[in-house]
């Protein structure tokens, strides 16, 4: 891991490997990009439940704004549902429940001020499998956030090409916008998705180990997206995959559950630089350093 | 086949590998060899010269033994033919075949046959006038009688009952699939119970609770027919909302989507063909019944195109009332009236294939 020494090297560090195609989109975005405004999260005391059984205990995490954070740690340790707490998507379980606060700059997401629904608009999500909408045609799936929350848009068409444009995918798919979602291959849907999710302009992207059901080289378009997109918004990553979060993120935190049975916990929180070589907690050193998990 | 297999000699593995500018020809797979056919077709005839004779030499008359005996001295001619010739695998996987598409022409002959009857005995009266005549005027020996107030009366009973049960029955799908209420496990306990409802008991309801008041009418055969179709068309439609995958439902609420737009905007969309199949399914349940509909719409021979308002025919009763006639051509419009029946289920299903097509797109 190359990464694991002194500051942080570039994520990507040998820009010529990347598929080249890919690389012309992000990097000269052809439609003008909407003004973001990118929003601190801040959990506290997040507790999370599913039925009796507990799942995440206490955790308490500050995103910054026009940063990436990952989230890691080995299966079951509450890390997605951690994630699933931050938009309000893991009290559509039935059965969970939830302790604690969350702020949106500084406004409590649990609070009365905010609907769930501005919630999940200011929130976005990106889920672990691909999940267009099969009954709708590309263009159709990236503008589908504004219909579907009664929202109005007169420039359609500039939304399309510049939501694309930022997921990685409008070289892909210019030629062909009416043709079903479903009909692309799995890393072109799951920018889709991520083009879907930009196109509601939210503050905050969550994403769900948005890689792991894809090929190296979709998960490298992705990742370089990801970095893309870093300046304009806050970005939450899950993953299973220690490489890609020492690649694509500022700031790490580790969960981990200690016993079976227990609730998962927050073990260390800081910059990635720091987590990956000198983490305070020993079993973070033994995690990252691929002795467990 | 053997237990250890010794590689094969350099010089057969060159003459396998061929040489280099061999044919770049697709390969036609799964064809059948012509050799195959002829052993198949010599095994056919032994089976037939064998149940021919033993049939004689029986005494068993007609086609059945015949057939049976021929079927069955085939399956095992076949079965050791090919075990000689190709082998135990090939023997087995034949004779398989064989069974199974044996059960497939015994599944499907009875169609066959029944539609094939209703086309022999129907066919003869089957003219345009048969579409624009009743029976009002037409006795047993008026060739010009028709089914045109059968027609009209089908339409109109199934198309009210329709218009009624199908925004219920996807409404209460939606109730039981995606908004899971606290009544749902009663609400889908009252739709099964309902579904054992025999359709003469919805009649005789029908009879006593609307007709006794109100009299016979096409609208009161209406009230019979959604009783029997709301438990067929909610239960499938559940069905079909349940095959759509939750993480579409995730992904239209965590863009903000509130639950009604997400069930209006992604899962009925989604789910077009199938909610389309449903109702398919319970109208072609309800266009076939004939037992609820002698308690309310109770038929007549003249035209009524008013379904709220006196006795109405339609196209069960039709078949019903003509086939208990002492006449032959009478009996013969009943069947005509069977074949349209079929006719309009048939042309209903056609439609909507087309109409629950997923749309196409430009590419």
């Amino acid at each position: 891991m190359a990464s694991t020494t002194g500051s942080l090297p570039p994520p990507i560090a040998d820009p010529d490997n990347l598929v080249q195609a890919d690389l012309g989109d992000v990097v000269q975005p052809t439609a003008p990009v909407r003004e973001d405004n990118p929003a601190t999260l801040t959990a506290r005391n997040v507790s999370a439940w599913f039925g009796g059984f507990k799942a995440l205990e206490r955790a308490s995490l500050n995103m910054q704004a026009r940063r990436v954070t990952a989230l890691i740690g080995p299966s079951g340790c509450g890390k997605s549902t951690f994630l699933r707490t931050l938009n309000r998507m893991h009290e559509n379980i039935p059965g969970a429940k939830f302790g604690g606060q969350v702020f949106l700059d500084g406004t409590d997401i649990y609070g009365g001020s905010m609907s769930v629904t501005a919630v999940r608009s200011a929130i976005g999500m990106v889920f672990q499998k691909p999940n267009p909408f099969p009954s709708m045609s590309i263009a159709e799936n990236v503008v589908a956030g504004l219909r579907l929350s009664g929202k109005r848009h007169r420039r359609n068409d500039d939304l399309i090409e510049e939501s694309l444009v930022r997921a990685g995918l409008w070289r892909e798919v210019k030629d062909r916008l009416n043709v079903s979602g479903a009909s692309l291959s799995g890393g072109q849907q799951q920018r889709l998705c991520i083009a879907r999710a930009l196109a509601v302009h939210p503050q905050v992207l969550l994403m769900d180990e948005p890689c792991s059901a894809l090929d190296p080289i979709s998960t490298r378009v992705i990742e370089q997206t990801i970095l893309e997109l870093a300046s304009q918004i806050t970005i939450v990553i899950v993953t299973h995959n220690m490489q890609q979060a020492a690649r694509v993120s500022d700031d790490c935190a580790f969960f981990l559950v200690e016993e079976q049975g227990q609730p998962g916990r927050l073990v260390e929180f800081g910059p990635t630089s720091r987590v990956f070589s000198e983490p305070d907690d020993p079993r973070t050193l033994d995690y990252v350093s691929g002795r467990f998990g | 086949m053997r237990a250890v297999k010794t590689p094969p000699p350099a010089a057969v593995v060159a003459e396998l590998l061929g040489p280099a500018e061999l044919g770049d020809e697709p390969r036609r797979l799964n064809r059948i060899d012509p050799r195959e056919t002829l052993l198949a077709a010599v095994c056919a005839a032994g089976a037939a010269v064998l149940a021919w004779t033993l049939c004689r030499f029986l005494r068993w008359d007609g086609p059945l033994p015949l057939g049976l005996i021929g079927i069955i001295a085939f399956a095992g001619i076949y079965t050791a033919a090919v075990r000689d010739q190709l082998g135990d695998e090939a023997s087995t996987d034949r004779t398989i075949t064989l069974l199974i598409s044996l059960g497939a022409v015994i599944a499907g002959l009875p169609v066959i046959f029944m539609v094939g009857f209703l086309v022999v005995r129907g066919i003869g009266q089957l003219r345009p006038s048969f579409f624009t005549n009743d029976l009002a005027k037409s006795g047993p020996l008026d060739p010009r009688g028709g089914a045109k107030h059968a027609i009209i009366g089908s339409i109109e009973q199934v198309g009210l009952a329709a218009f009624v049960v199908v925004p219920l029955s996807v409404l209460t799908a939606i109730y039981l699939n995606e908004l899971k209420g606290r009544m749902s496990r009663m609400v889908r306990f009252l739709v099964d119970a309902m579904s054992g409802v025999p359709s003469i008991v919805a009649g005789l309801l029908v009879y006593a609770v609307w007709v006794a008041a109100f009299g016979f009418s096409g609208f009161a055969a209406s009230l019979a027919l959604i009783i029997l179709m709301l438990p067929t068309i909610t239960r499938t439609s559940e069905e079909v909302l349940r095959t759509i995958p939750d993480n579409l439902r995730e992904a239209s609420l965590a863009l903000g989507a509130p639950q009604w737009r997400t069930v209006l905007r992604v899962v009925l969309p989604t789910a077009r063909t199938g909610l389309v199949t449903a109702m398919l399914l319970g109208v072609a349940r309800g266009i076939g019944e004939t037992a609820p509909m002698i308690m309310t719409a109770r038929g007549q021979n003249g035209t009524n195109a008013n379904p709220f308002k006196d006795q109405q025919s339609d196209l069960p009763l039709f078949i019903y009332n003509l086939l208990r006639q002492p006449d032959k051509r009478q009996i013969a419009r009943g069947y005509t009236g069977a074949l349209v029946l079929l006719l309009v289920v048939l042309s209903l299903f056609t439609l909507a294939r087309v109409a629950g097509r997923p749309r196409k797109r430009r590419s």
